[in-house]
C-alpha cells in the first residue's frame, strides 16, 4: 500500500469534491429521489464489503435490509424514538440477526452459503409475515421522519436528504476504513486463498464472520434509514428479491470495486423509476441484466473504467477484481496466469 | 371420532397426505438439482421457474390445441428440457470454467425473466386447470376392525388425484435412480461427475453428455409442474416460493448423492405436513429451521460428502 501524501491528499480532493456535488445535488434532482438512491448505494456497499472483499456471496441480505427497516419504523412509530436513535435500534438488531445468520451460514461455503443465506432470509420473511408487530401485508405505515435529537424537525425533503447523506457517509467511510485495513487485507487474502491464508495462521472463520457481521449491520443501516425517507417498511423489503436486487446493482456497478455499488444502485433505482409504470417488465429487464452482466460484462462498469483505464496507461492490469471471489472468479488457468505475470513483475 | 396423539385422525392423516404430496415435489426437484449439479456443478437457480413454465405448458396445451392431462404429461418435460439444452448449451457452457457462482447468479436472471415475462401475459391470479376425469372422485379409508377393536373407523378421504401424486413421483423418482446406477448412460454420467477429463478421453463427448444432464434435470422439474397444475393453479409464482424450500433440503440432505435428495424431498414434506397438525404457525418456517439445526450438528449435509 503507497501511503506517501500526495496520493492520500488525491484522495481526500476527491472525496470532498464528491461530497460537494452530493450536497450541491438536491437542488437539481428530486431530493426524495436522491434520499433512495443513497439508500440503496448503502445497502449494495455493505454488501459488496461480503462479496468482493471476503468472497462470499450471500443471498439473504434482504433479511438484514428489512428486518432493520420494520425494527426502524417500529420503534419510531410506536415507541417514539427520535430518528437516530431509530436507525442506531435498526442496526443494532441487524448485528445481531448478522451474528446468528453469520454463524450458521459461514459452516458451508460456495454455493451452499449462497443458498443457506437465501433459505435464512426467507424464514426470516415467514417470521415476518406472522409476527404482529409487522402488521402483515400492510406493513408499518405513516413512520413519523421525527426531531433529530428531538430539536430538528426531518419532514421536509431538504432536510431528510441531508440526514440521510449524513448517515450514508458514515457508512461509506466505516466501509472505506474496513477494506483499507490490515483486517480488510486479511480479508483479500481469505478470498484469493483460504487454505494460504488459514496456513499462514489466520483463523479465516473467525475474518468470515466479522465481515458477514459487518456487511449486515450497514445493510441493516440502510434500511433503517430508507424507512425515514418513505415513512413505510413492508415485506418487499424482506423478500428474497430484494437480496436479488442488490447482487445486481453490486454487479453491474462492480464488484469489489469502492465505486461500483453506488453506481449499481444509481443505474436500477433510476431504472426503477422509470419503469415502474410498465410493471412487470421490470421484473423481465432486471433478469436480462442479470444474465448479461453475467455473460459479458463481468467486472461491471466500474471495474471495466478502471480495466480500460490501467491499460491506457500501461500499467498492470488487476485480474484479481474480476470475479465474486478472486481466485475462484477466474478460471484456473488465468489464475495461474496471474500468478505468474505477479513473480516476473 | 379416533384420535390419535391428541387430534383427531382424518385432520392427521388429511396433514400427513398433503405433506407427502409436498415431498413429492420436494423429491423430483432436488433430484433435478442434484443431477444437474452432479455434472455441471452449479445449481439451477431457474429450477422453480422452469416448473412452472412445465405447468404452463401443459395450461397452454390444452388451451390451444386441446391436448389433455396425459398427453402433456409426456409432452411438457420433453418441450421444457428442450427449452433447458439450448439454455445449457448457449447460456451456461461459456461458464462452464468460471467460478460456480456465476452459474448461480444466471440461472437467478433466467428465473426473473420466465417469472416476470408469465406475470406479464397472465397476471398472478393463477389460472385453473382441472383433474382429468379418469382420476376424479376420492377413496374412503377406513381403519380396519382389528385396529380400532371394534367397527371400523373413517380414517381419511383420499382423492384419487393425489394418490396418483405421490405413485408418480416415486415412479419417476425410482426410474432416474435405476437409469442413474443401473445404465450405461448413468455410468457414464457417474463417470464424468468424478472426472470429466479422464471420460472426455474415452472418446466421450462429455458437453453433449452435460447438456442431456441438464434437460434431463429440467424435465424432471417440469414433470413435477405439470402433476402441480391440477393442485395448485397454474401460476406465474408457484416457482419462486418452492426453489427457496428445495434450496434448504438441498441443504440439508446435501447434493451429493441422488438417494439423499429423494429422501429428504419426502421426508421435510412430512414434517412439514406433521407440523400443520401440531403447530400451524410454524409450518413455513420448519423447514429452515431443521436446516439450521443440520447445519449446526452435521454442517456437511444428511447425505453429503462435505462441503
Amino acid at each position: 500500500m503507497a501511503t506517501n501524501t500526495s496520493s492520500t491528499w488525491q484522495g481526500w480532493a476527491k472525496f470532498a469534491v464528491a461530497v460537494a456535488v452530493l450536497i450541491a445535488l438536491p437542488h437539481v434532482l428530486y431530493p426524495v429521489f436522491l434520499a433512495k438512491v443513497l439508500c440503496f448505494a448503502l445497502f449494495a456497499a455493505a454488501f459488496n464489503l461480503l462479496l468482493g472483499y471476503a468472497g462470499l456471496l450471500s443471498f439473504g441480505h434482504a433479511a438484514f435490509f428489512g428486518f432493520a427497516a420494520y425494527v426502524s419504523a417500529h420503534t419510531a412509530k410506536e415507541w417514539g424514538f427520535t430518528p437516530e436513535l431509530a436507525i442506531i435500534a435498526g442496526t443494532l438488531v441487524a448485528a445481531v440477526l448478522g451474528v446468528l445468520m453469520g454463524l450458521l451460514a459461514i459452516r458451508r461455503q460456495g454455493i451452499y452459503f449462497a443458498m443457506v443465506t437465501l433459505a435464512l432470509a426467507q424464514m426470516v420473511f415467514f417470521i415476518c409475515v406472522q409476527a404482529p408487530f409487522t402488521h402483515g401485508e400492510d406493513g408499518i405505515q405513516g413512520v413519523p421522519r421525527g426531531y433529530f435529537l428531538g430539536l430538528f424537525s426531518l419532514e421536509s425533503n431538504f432536510a431528510i436528504y441531508y440526514f440521510v447523506l449524513a448517515v450514508f457517509l458514515i457508512g461509506v467511510i466505516i466501509i472505506h476504513r474496513t477494506v483499507h485495513s490490515p483486517f480488510g487485507q486479511v480479508l483479500k487474502s481469505i478470498r484469493e486463498n483460504e487454505p494460504r491464508a488459514i496456513s499462514l495462521g489466520y483463523d479465516a472463520d473467525r475474518y468470515k464472520l466479522l465481515a458477514f457481521i459487518l456487511s449486515a449491520t450497514l445493510a441493516g443501516m440502510a434500511g433503517s434509514t430508507k424507512v425515514l425517507v418513505f415513512k413505510l417498511a413492508s415485506l418487499t423489503d424482506v423478500a428474497w428479491q430484494m437480496s436479488g436486487e442488490v447482487v445486481l446493482m453490486t454487479m453491474l456497478g462492480g464488484v469489489g470495486t469502492m465505486l461500483g455499488p453506488i453506481v449499481g444502485a444509481s443505474i436500477i433505482v433510476t431504472m426503477q423509476n422509470y419503469l415502474a409504470e410498465i410493471g412487470q417488465l421490470t421484473l423481465i429487464i432486471q433478469g436480462l441484466v442479470f444474465v448479461f452482466c453475467v455473460l459479458l460484462f463481468r467486472r461491471g462498469i466500474v471495474g471495466e473504467i478502471k480495466h480500460w483505464w490501467t491499460r491506457l496507461r500501461g500499467g498492470k492490469d488487476e485480474p484479481a477484481h474480476l470475479g465474486p471471489s478472486g481466485s475462484t472468479g477466474l478460471s484456473d488457468g488465468d489464475a495461474e496466469a496471474a500468478h505468474a505475470q505477479e513473480r516476473a513483475s | 371420532m379416533i384420535e390419535f396423539l391428541g387430534v383427531p385422525l382424518p385432520l392427521f392423516m388429511g396433514q400427513l397426505l398433503i405433506g407427502l404430496i409436498n415431498g413429492s415435489f420436494y423429491a423430483v426437484l432436488s433430484l433435478g438439482l442434484a443431477l444437474i449439479f452432479g455434472l455441471l456443478n452449479i445449481v439451477n437457480f431457474a429450477h422453480g421457474a422452469l416448473y412452472m413454465v412445465g405447468a404452463f405448458v401443459a395450461y397452454l396445451l390444452l388451451q390451444y390445441i386441446g391436448v389433455g392431462y396425459w398427453p402433456a404429461l409426456i409432452l411438457a418435460p420433453i418441450i421444457v428440457a428442450g427449452f433447458g439444452m439450448v439454455i445449457e448449451r448457449f447460456l451456461l457452457r461459456p461458464l462452464h470454467d468460471l467460478d460456480h457462482l456465476y452459474g448461480l447468479l444466471l440461472t437467478f436472471g433466467l428465473a426473473l425473466v420466465l417469472e416476470g415475462s408469465f406475470r406479464h401475459f397472465y397476471g398472478v391470479s393463477g389460472l385453473p386447470y382441472s383433474i382429468p376425469d379418469s382420476l376424479s372422485g376420492a377413496q374412503r379409508l377406513m381403519l380396519p376392525s382389528w385396529i380400532t377393536g371394534g367397527d371400523p373407523a373413517f380414517m381419511m378421504a383420499l382423492p384419487n388425484y393425489r394418490a396418483w401424486v405421490i405413485v408418480a413421483s416415486l415412479i419417476i423418482c425410482t426410474a432416474t435412480y435405476i437409469l442413474i446406477e443401473r445404465t450405461k448412460l448413468g455410468a457414464l454420467m457417474r463417470a464424468a461427475t468424478e472426472n470429466p477429463d479422464l471420460v472426455r478421453a474415452f472418446g466421450v463427448n462429455v458437453p453433449m453428455l452435460i447438456t442431456l444432464t441438464y434437460g434431463l434435470g429440467v424435465g424432471l422439474a417440469a414433470f413435477a409442474g405439470v402433476l402441480a397444475a391440477p393442485i395448485y393453479s397454474v401460476n406465474p409464482i408457484m416457482g419462486s416460493h418452492i426453489i427457496i424450500v428445495v434450496f434448504a433440503i438441498v441443504v440439508i440432505g446435501g447434493l451429493g448423492s441422488i438417494g439423499g435428495a429423494i429422501i429428504s424431498g419426502f421426508m421435510l414434506g412430512v414434517i412439514e405436513g406433521i407440523t400443520k397438525v401440531f403447530y400451524p404457525e410454524a409450518s413455513n418456517v420448519v423447514i429452515f429451521v431443521v436446516m439450521a439445526i443440520v447445519l449446526i450438528v452435521r454442517p456437511a449435509g444428511l447425505f453429503g460428502k462435505g462441503a
